[in-house]
């Protein structure tokens, strides 16, 4: 499918917002790299050690061939090669819609890497429901192009969902950036009912719950545990 | 003392490193005195010796990896990859390619004399392994007095070597492009490579491996051995868009046993032909050598725990849909194992019915990534 100039803008915009996230000198894991843009700009711009994977042949390739670390595979099955806590940022860029197992590979984002920049397509956004509620049939717009029946977007769910989610798996939102459908930027706040109506797409910055550290008595080490094994 | 010389052969139209009183200990044990290596070179070697790759050749290879090999009277074997404006452009890179040790290009192996200078080694040569070769190669970059190499690339049994270069000798590349491999040769490869050996060694021509002293070569059993092989390099995709069921040179079968069918005429002529460039009891310890490969305990270990330099190392693996020699899963293991240690690694699997041999045919997209692999990394290191 050709993407139109808006959805490349968006793309670019989106990975500015990633890179804003990320600080400098990070390793960074890039999941569905495509051919690499994105890490590649943040290997330019931050000075990041980067990986990505990629699940198509010509798209990897053609990331390898700049140079870049990557490897051709399915994330979703490849993920558990990796070691724990090996990335300091997992990215998973417009992507989680389109896994099988979405909660799996959240909870393994956050084992690989020790913080996680999900960003993904609103399905509350307000034209979405228009579509639903007036057509009565599933809504095609610009951050959701496809028809129903050859999507790759197999999982949608709304800004509260993903928030529900986190919580449920004691994720903790460090970070998030919503964009309205025109590109405007604020900060997805407490005020959710309408956040879930006005963003088009969402970015947030995930770790596990920070917890005390515990001090055992008997020894005068302590034990510091920065994540929560969850499932 | 040991003395090392380098010489010109313009019949065979390569060059020879010969080590006299080098003491090569191998594998097994057993010391080599004197060996020689057969090579060549392809490019120029820049003033900062940067841009030399080394690329190992697989069993059946030999050091003209480009231009004409005199001996078969046609291009090299990996001529479509290596060259001016090629993929691995010699323009821009010093290429060396040897032939290995055990091998029979010219290089020390048991077509060779023996110390004595007089009898031919045959059986009496002593088993060599991957790690034997790799080392031999590594006499041969001191004597060229090239530090370290850019890359080292190898597909099959070259690529075996490549991966050992990467564990003896880390600190003296930059980077690995490994093609079809794997971390051991697997139980179905010994297999194979067994038939063959008996084929061979069942030949009566062979005399226990000193053919020559009885003028005989055994060349029925070689070129068994050569047609178990290819079948193994190819995929029953390719071998049924190729041959099918036609049969050759005729409109009916013939109710007898001649090569009625393409594919039994193409598998006679693979055969014929190779006897005419291969020594059997080269065959043989080629063969042996690839079986004893085996990194699957140690690999992991090595680069985690023993001191193994190679934070600044760059790793290629490239494996093909098709290949059932050495599949995918077996390259990936390699590829796993180095993601878990965050070791700089790319992965690529490529889609084609070629087989295990597609690193040797066209396949564009190889060309394309090795091309950009090398190139983008040259530069971001040195440009």
């Amino acid at each position: 499918m050709e993407m139109s100039m808006n959805k490349i803008q968006s793309i670019r915009k989106d990975w500015d917002l990633i890179e804003s996230l990320i600080r400098d000198n990070s390793r960074v894991l890039d999941i569905g790299c495509g051919e690499g843009d994105l890490i590649q700009q943040l290997e330019k711009n931050i000075s990041a050690k980067v990986h990505g994977i990629e699940k198509n042949q010509e798209l990897a390739l053609k990331a390898i061939a700049r140079g870049l670390s990557v490897t051709h595979g399915d994330a979703e099955k490849d993920l558990s090669q990796y070691s724990n806590q090996s990335f300091d940022y997992v990215i998973l860029s417009q992507t989680l819609q389109a896994m099988i197992e979405p909660k799996k590979i959240l909870s393994e984002l956050l084992r690989v890497g020790s913080k996680a920049i999900v960003s993904f397509p609103n399905f509350g956004h307000w034209k979405i429901r228009l579509q639903l509620l007036l057509k009565g049939r599933m809504p095609i717009t610009e951050g959701l192009p496809y028809s129903w029946y050859d999507t790759p977007n197999i999982h949608f769910f709304t800004l509260k969902d993903f928030l529900n989610l986190c919580n449920e798996m004691n994720i903790v939102i460090e970070n998030s950036i919503g964009l309205t459908s025109k590109g405007k930027q604020f900060p997805i706040d407490s005020s959710l009912l309408s956040a879930n109506i006005i963003t088009s797409e969402a970015i947030f910055l995930l770790s596990y719950r920070d917890f005390e550290p515990i001090k055992i008595k008997s020894s005068n080490k302590i034990f510091a545990k920065n994540s929560a094994i969850v499932n | 003392m040991s003395n090392i010389e380098l010489i010109d052969d313009n019949n065979l139209k390569c060059r020879f490193a010969i080590f006299k009183n080098a003491n090569l200990k191998l594998t097994s044990g057993e010391v080599l005195k004197n060996f020689k290596l057969a090579f060549n070179t392809f490019g120029s070697l820049n003033e900062n010796k940067t841009n030399a790759i080394l690329i190992c050749h697989a069993l059946t290879g030999d050091q003209y990896v480009t231009g004409n090999n005199p001996i078969t009277g046609k291009d090299g074997w990996w001529a479509r990859m290596v060259g001016p404006d090629k993929p691995i452009d010699t323009n821009k890179f010093f290429v060396i390619c040897s032939n290995v040790l055990g091998g029979c290009a010219g290089s020390t192996g048991p077509r060779e004399k023996n110390d004595s200078g007089k009898d031919i080694y045959g059986a009496d040569f002593p088993s060599v392994t991957i790690q034997d070769m790799v080392r031999a190669q590594s006499k041969l970059l001191d004597v060229l007095q090239i530090d370290q190499l850019f890359s080292v690339v190898g597909g099959s049994m070259g690529a075996m070597q490549a991966l050992q270069w990467s564990i003896d000798f880390p600190d003296k590349i930059k980077s690995v492009i490994h093609i079809a491999g794997a971390l051991k040769h697997s139980a179905q490869n010994i297999a194979f490579h067994e038939v063959g050996r008996q084929a061979i060694m069942n030949d009566l021509n062979w005399h226990k491996g000193n053919y020559a002293s009885n003028n005989s070569i055994p060349e029925r059993g070689l070129a068994v051995a050569r047609m178990i092989a290819h079948i193994t390099y190819l995929s029953e995709d390719a071998m049924h868009r190729k041959f099918g069921r036609k049969l050759q040179s005729r409109d009916i079968i013939s109710f007898g046993f001649d090569a009625d069918f393409q594919i039994e005429s193409y598998l006679r002529y693979q055969g014929r032909s190779f006897v005419e460039r291969f020594d059997a009891n080269s065959y043989l310890y080629l063969t042996r050598a690839m079986d004893y490969f085996d990194h699957s305990e140690s690999f992991k270990k090595t680069l985690e725990f023993i001191h193994n330099p190679n934070e600044h190392l760059k790793y290629l693996v490239i494996s093909f849909t098709s290949d059932w020699l050495f599949p995918t899963r077996e390259n990936k293991e390699i590829v796993e194992i180095l993601n878990s240690l965050s070791k700089n690694v790319s992965f690529l699997e490529i889609e084609t019915d070629k087989g295990h041999d597609s690193f040797l045919l066209d396949e564009p997209d190889l060309d394309f990534t090795i091309k950009g692999f090398l190139e983008s990394n040259y530069g971001n290191e040195y440009e």
